[in-house]
């Protein structure tokens, strides 16, 4: 019998890791090969949770996507919304009214806040940090009694139409945003207390996980990860969009674009978004806050019992839709996580012809081999949870 | 966004280097689209991104849409942007369905065209997904196999003529059914 040679420095393992762990959020499989505790190779395998939901726009009229597409990335919920009815609107070449425009920054803002508590309490309970879970989701729990408030559903409101918002904000509503606004950067601060002077959290995060800028642009990566390397790329401020150009806000970036950055990076932006959030309830207008265009948007309820016009169109929206021109376009927005771009083409029926959505879970997950190859394995976790992939907008 | 003649002066300046290559210019919803051969898509990626004073060098989306019953009937987009001027361009190449060389597992001809993964490493993933829901084989990409869906699937399920609802679910009502 031939004795077993075997190197114990150099031997290489291959490892499968997931695809349900609580390490990495969601439903993500990492074939990772490892030399002792140090990560050589690594290939992310994605799919687990393709529903299909590109394909079933498709059979919706276009009114009837918009609770579909939300349930892509289920913690922006929000933002894929506004993918989705701006792509619509820029198609039909519909304005909405200021006060829509205004309510939809709060409510983008408000989810922005929400989608980077998710992030931090996960993050920061992967490292060991386990309280700060409590004290983010307590933060999180009170954006969701907002979104209730206003909405009816605390996840996936559906608060967004073609044309505006769904519903004017409830009596009580601002007050009650008033106050989380004035909470908000003191709990922020809270965090930073609790870890920027963590001894355990700065070595897990400083230097590690570190990609240049020029290939996290090759990557396409956006969002925090590109700031947190240096480059100020925000699609708020590039275009022209919402109510942004009327706010005063700034764009953090890092230096050094290592897991540290990342995580003061997203913090950062937590605030500013509480700014923005505060100027446009200051600078709300009065006014409708849904378009009045009856081809599109539904008449108002108290009309139905008097309007026989309104009855037509109130009928015809609901059960037909309303027809879209042929056309085709790409709508881009700045998600918590990046770009991301709705396409949607139209082909003069009620129904999309086709629906894609650019996640940018779903790119920014290339730049994890670049992120991870070289590193341990405990920092590979770290640079997962900072990558802040959301599973059900990475497969959709 | 380049304005009308911006986008003619680069249909004229790809027109000179590779003549054929352009083969329709056109504004839709506040985008500019250039149409292209596919034969030619590097050619005309690898000017926009590198020639002096175009410089589209971030590829924010490539994706397909498939115009059933129009001819050709795919078209691959890809959103270029560039973010010193913050300009986006749309390219298009059109693909006939199924070239004669490329076939798919049931003997069926695919459409083809190459892979800009060496322009744009971002591409991998997405042109993956591309060939994954519309079967359409990127030539030269490094791992070409499916993405999102099971690798013994068998179908491209986001081509329109691609039912929905057509597999069976088993529930335990009608498992007898579909066992």
């Amino acid at each position: 019998m031939a004795e077993l040679v075997e190197d114990r420095a150099t031997e290489v393992m291959t490892v499968n890791i997931g695809p349900h762990h609580p390490a990495t959020h969601g439903v993500l499989r990492l074939v990772v090969d490892l030399e002792g505790e140090v990560v050589r190779d690594l290939k992310p395998v994605i799919g687990y949770v393709h529903t299909g939901i590109e394909k079933s726009c498709e059979e919706k009229s276009y009114w009837k996507v918009i609770p579909f597409v939300e349930r892509m990335d289920y913690v922006s919920y929000f933002f894929q919304m506004e993918a989705f009815c701006g792509a619509v609107e820029r198609l039909i070449e519909l304005e909405i009214p200021p006060r829509a425009k205004y309510l939809r920054t709060i409510f983008l803002e408000l989810n922005r806040i929400h989608s980077h508590l998710v992030w931090l309490g996960t993050t920061a309970l992967d490292l060991g940090a386990i309280s700060m879970l409590w004290y983010c989701f307590r933060e999180r729990d009170r954006i969701l009694d907002l979104f209730e408030m206003a909405a009816g559903q605390r996840m996936h409101t559906r608060y967004f139409q073609v044309g505006g918002v769904i519903e004017d904000i409830p009596l009580g509503f601002e007050q009650k945003l008033r106050e989380f606004v004035r909470d908000m950067p003191v709990r922020v601060g809270q965090y930073q207390a609790l870890l920027d002077r963590n001894e355990v959290f700065l070595s897990r995060t400083k230097n590690t996980g570190v990609v240049s800028r020029e290939r996290l642009l090759e990557l396409g990566v956006t969002g925090p990860l590109l700031r947190a390397a240096g480059e100020p790329w925000d699609l708020r401020k590039a275009f022209d969009y919402l109510a942004y150009p009327e706010f005063d806000f700034k764009v953090p970036v890092g230096t050094v674009g290592d897991n540290y950055d990342r995580y003061r990076v997203r913090v950062a932006e937590m605030v500013e978004s509480t700014r923005i959030v505060e100027q446009a309830l200051d600078g709300l207008p009065e006014g409708p806050f849904i378009a009045d265009d009856r081809k599109y948007v539904l008449p108002p309820r108290s009309e139905l019992s008097t309007s026989m016009e309104s009855l037509i169109h109130h009928f015809k929206l609901v059960t037909e839709g309303y027809r879209v021109g042929p056309g085709e376009i790409y709508y881009a927005i700045e998600s918590p996580r990046g770009e991301l771009g709705c396409f949607v083409l139209a082909d003069g029926s009620a129904k999309p012809a086709r629906v894609h959505f650019r996640d940018p879970s779903f790119v920014n997950l290339q730049a994890f081999r670049d992120m991870s190859v070289g590193s341990y394995i405990a920092d590979m976790i770290c640079s997962l949870g900072m990558l802040d992939p959301i599973l059900g907008g990475v497969d959709r | 966004m380049p304005d009308a003649p911006g986008l003619e002066l680069i249909r004229g300046e790809i027109e000179a280097a590779h003549p054929g290559a352009v083969v329709d210019t056109g504004f839709a919803q506040e985008r500019a689209v250039l149409s292209i051969d596919p034969a030619h898509v590097l050619a005309v990626l690898g000017w926009l991104r590198e020639a002096p004073g175009q410089g589209y060098r971030f590829l924010s989306s490539l994706h397909v849409a498939d115009y059933l019953p129009a001819e050709p009937r795919f078209a691959v987009h890809y959103e270029l942007l560039n973010r010193g001027r913050v300009e986006r361009i749309r390219v298009k190449a059109l693909l006939e369905d199924g070239s004669p060389a490329a076939t798919g597992p049931a003997g069926q001809r695919l459409p083809e065209i190459d892979s800009c993964v060496s322009l744009f490493p971002t591409a991998e993933f997405q042109e993956r997904e591309a060939f994954d829901f519309f079967g359409i084989v990127f030539k030269g990409h490094p791992d070409l196999t499916r993405i999102l869906l099971p690798e013994d699937y068998v179908g491209w399920p986001q081509r329109r003529d691609f039912p929905v609802g057509g597999e069976p679910v088993t529930f335990t009502y009608n498992e007898r059914q579909y066992g």
